[in-house]
């Protein structure tokens, strides 16, 4: 006993709190990927890339856009194909290079190989050419209205010293690569790397030749970054004073972290729509029981089997109030967004019997619902909810419920009729939705499209976005396309996902709502 | 002994190779890689693209195959997650789960086998009937609620002991860090080594008891009573070797668990050690470092098994006479 008691003692004795005032300790339940900017598109990389390296504009944590590497742009006064960016001078990169057009030109050439993950974000962009040493212009196939936001996310490397590194190409899991740039950055932002094991630890420190010294806050000297998967480690870990930031409070600890002294919560919408797709384009589905149709392809059935869904209560019971309900399938960040229709969507379950029973199903069927059950903050407790709610207009659903790795195909290779998604949209345009989700599947377009919806006059006015350069006649097409998906009731909506950010209360920042924080805006008091 | 060494030496092999087989008949199963390795942005050119450049549109024999034509050579691939070569990741993660594993091991084989000791020799006193009854919580309490619970009470609630993690390391040779010679990297080995060490201890305590019970009746240990030895003579140099052989059959099998299973415990504290890098490569189909993670486990149980065989022989005299008596006849 007295030995576990000296231990104690010990042990009490040796706990202090080593961390400076201006050490940022963050944790999220995933790890960046790679360092190279450029291979992989997904969040976690995107996140610490954005420490390190900068875009030519970036999205605040509001989610308006503001110059970051380039000051001015827009499209040139006589031709609506070429924009022209307006670089910001005096930027070095970490090694003391300084930041030119030629970079600018490298980097996206570099972004559209063939390599590149980011590349489908530029197909547009046919040409990038420097006029002078601060002015770029970008060349698209037809006008582009909208090229600036597909551009937040792709970071400005330095040519030279990708040369003297090799690492010209991206990089190339396939290839049975690895390469410099994986493991090793030189940006232009406001932190730099320090070390790096992946999956347990990255430390960045305050790089003190940034441009931006005086314009913000730049309160944070050091970041410790910290993977936690597990989430009552990583709550705990917050509770315990181990770290000062966590990016994924799970719904059920909220209170606890809110409660605790010391610590805040902070919640905002998040850029990420959670919908049910129906297949209503094949003549006979395989998931039900009902031989020779496809329920599904009535409209009037999966009006009804919206008008089921009681989103209020999955939003209390589920989600412990955590989520919006959605009347349409995009967030309200987005271009094209409408409160009319986001509040379309009603439960009724009278109606919808009546709905049922006038397409001839009052005796309902059966279907499968697939679901993923590691992806969504609570996907497999919603569809369980779903389940339940369908069951009251007879629809017997048997859920499917499956890691994302398994579920996704599902939906890219056709094999479900029924399926939870969820979407964001880091274009904050509804084109893009349009793009992935409404368009007929092709090669080129509607590789998200599992709903086998098809319509060419809606194709055409899809296509017709990405040149049409009159704002309002392209707002116009933009409304007539969302009618039509409402109409058909071509997905049904449940709700938009709410970020939550937990923090020791001297960390001030706002949500950002692409779940993507940026150190140079935190204040720390 | 050597010919029987050699036979050993392959049954194993064929084991690996099996299990090998099955490993990559299951990876199928686990999902598609392809999809956590493009955006969300990619087109089904692209998807196309990349799963024949990977080699996973073949069966997956073939997969196998070419898997085994490589590992043959050293070359375990590289990573679909981090891009990097899979044996530089498992060399790296290694030292944290052999240092969590061997100090597990240690409080498991220690404290089992003196609180077995002890209960045995106690069997009605107070103390012992309380051990025996708080063992029962090792056993069916499952390892993740246990660390879970010792989170809560060790870091949140008093603050003494880190949640996550394994501390500052020292860098000890080209590869192997180690958290033995930090203060925080002692700190964050507690928690995780008494959650992963205290079934296995249990195990052992309880397996201690019973076995030393059950030696404690027999006649050689009244003759050696009746000849006036002392009880610490009687309990320890006779009682408790003969009680051994089946701890070390055990704890054999436990340590090379103790090694496979850390996978909870590690995911519990982010240990990162190879059970944290196994569930985050089955997360996103990871395939090659499931495979090498998979064999690596395999090559461990198949080696301690082949390990404690031979201690048999070292320890249990019979075993020696049986099989030389065998083989003259």
């Amino acid at each position: 006993m007295k030995v576990v008691g000296a231990l104690t003692a010990l042990l009490l004795a040796s706990t202090t709190l080593s961390a400076s005032a201006e050490t940022l300790r963050w944790a999220r339940a995933g790890d960046s990927l790679t360092l190279d900017p450029h291979a992989q598109n997904e969040g976690p990389t995107h996140t610490l890339a954005h420490q390190i390296y900068e875009p030519l504009i970036i999205r605040d944590h509001s989610g308006a856009m503001q110059g970051a590497l380039a000051t001015e742009w827009g499209p040139k006064a006589d031709d609506p194909t070429v924009w022209v960016f307006k670089l910001r001078e005096g930027v070095k990169y970490h090694d003391g290079a300084d930041f030119t057009a030629e970079d600018v030109v490298f980097s996206i050439n570099r972004a559209k190989s063939e390599k590149s993950n980011m590349k489908e974000l530029l197909s547009s962009i046919s040409e990038v050419r420097a006029v002078d040493d601060f002015t770029v212009e970008f060349v698209t196939n037809g006008p582009n209205p909208i090229l600036p936001s597909n551009l937040t996310n792709l970071f400005m490397m330095d040519k030279g010293w990708a040369e003297a590194n090799d690492v010209v190409d991206v990089q190339d899991v396939e290839g049975g690569e690895k390469t410099f740039a994986s493991t090793n950055t030189n940006g232009t932002g406001a932190f730099e790397l320090v070390s790096r094991e992946p999956d347990v630890k990255t430390v960045l420190t305050a790089n003190d030749a940034y441009w931006g010294k005086d314009d913000f806050p730049l309160d944070v000297s050091e970041i410790i970054y910290t993977p936690i998967q597990n989430a009552a480690t990583r709550v705990a870990a917050l509770l315990s004073g181990e770290v000062d930031f966590i990016q994924d409070v799970p719904v059920q600890d909220l209170g606890r972290v809110a409660e605790t002294e010391g610590l805040v919560v902070k919640t905002a919408p998040q850029n990420r729509v959670i919908f049910f797709g129906l297949n209503q384009g094949a003549d006979d589905i395989a998931n039900d029981d009902v031989e020779g149709a496809n329920p599904l392809a009535d409209v009037r059935v999966r009006q009804a089997m919206s008008m089921a869904i009681n989103r209020d209560a999955i939003k209390q019971v589920v989600m412990r109030g955590q989520s919006a309900p959605a009347g349409m399938i995009a967030p309200p960040f987005v271009n094209g967004w409408t409160a009319e229709m986001d509040a379309e969507s009603k439960t009724d379950v009278d109606a919808a019997k009546a709905l049922m029973a006038e397409a001839g199903y009052e005796d309902g069927f059966s279907i499968q619902l697939d679901c993923p059950n590691d992806r969504y903050v609570n996907d497999e407790a919603i569809c369980q909810a779903a389940v339940g709610m369908m069951a009251q207009i007879g629809v017997t659903v048997n859920l499917d419920a499956k890691p994302k790795a398994q579920h996704f195909p599902l939906i890219t290779n056709d094999q479900t009729d029924f399926y939870m998604l969820g979407w964001g949209v880091p274009t904050y345009d509804s084109e893009y939705i349009f793009n992935f989700l409404v368009h007929t599947r092709g090669d080129e377009r509607g590789s998200w499209n599992g709903t086998g919806f098809s319509n060419t006059d809606i194709d055409e006015m899809i296509v017709s976005l990405a040149s049409e350069t009159d704002l309002d006649k392209r707002n116009d097409t933009i409304q007539s396309i969302w009618n039509v998906v409402q109409e058909e009731q071509l997905y049904i909506p449940i709700h938009h996902q709410v970020l939550n950010w937990g923090m020791a209360d001297k960390v001030g920042t706002e949500v950002s709502p692409e779940d993507d924080p940026k150190m140079k805006f935190f204040t720390m008091n | 002994m050597l010919a029987y060494i050699i036979r050993r030496v392959f049954q194993s092999l064929l084991v690996l190779l099996v299990v090998g087989l099955v490993a990559f008949s299951m990876f199928s199963f686990v999902g598609d890689p392809v999809d956590n390795m493009l955006g969300q942005e990619r087109t089904q050119a692209d998807i196309e693209r990349l799963r024949s450049d990977l080699g996973l549109d073949k069966p997956f024999v073939v997969q196998y195959w070419r898997f085994l034509e490589q590992a043959v050579q050293g070359n375990f691939g590289l990573s679909y997650r981090q891009g990097r070569p899979v044996s530089e990741i498992l060399v790296e993660r290694l030292p944290a789960t052999l240092e969590l594993a061997f100090v597990s091991g240690i409080l498991a084989l220690v404290g089992g086998i003196g609180l077995g000791i002890f209960t045995a020799i106690r069997k009605r006193g107070m103390a012992a009937n309380t051990i025996m009854t708080l063992s029962l919580i090792g056993v069916s309490l499952p390892t993740f609620l246990i660390g879970v619970l010792l989170i809560y009470l060790f870091s949140v609630e008093l603050g003494w002991l880190p949640s996550f993690g394994r501390g500052d390391v020292t860098r000890i040779g080209n590869w192997w860090t180690t958290g033995f010679l930090t203060d925080s990297g002692l700190k964050a080995l507690i928690l995780p080594a008494i959650t992963l060490g205290l079934y296995q201890m249990t195990l052992i305590m309880r397996l201690v008891r019973t076995e030393m019970l059950e030696v404690l009746r027999t006649d050689y240990i009244r003759f050696a009573r009746a000849r006036g030895l002392r009880d610490r003579s009687v309990h320890f140099k006779h009682a408790l070797k003969n009680t051994l052989v089946p701890v070390i059959t055990i704890t054999g099998l436990q340590l090379g668990s103790i090694i496979a299973f850390a996978i909870i415990t590690e995911t519990v504290f982010q240990w990162p050690g190879v059970g944290l890098l196994f569930i985050n490569a089955i997360q996103f189909v990871d395939i090659p470092v499931m495979a090498a993670y998979l064999m690596m486990i395999s090559v461990m149980f198949v080696g301690i098994n082949l390990i404690v065989d031979l201690l048999y022989f070292a320890i249990d005299p019979r075993l020696r006479v049986d099989r030389s008596a065998g083989k003259t006849t």
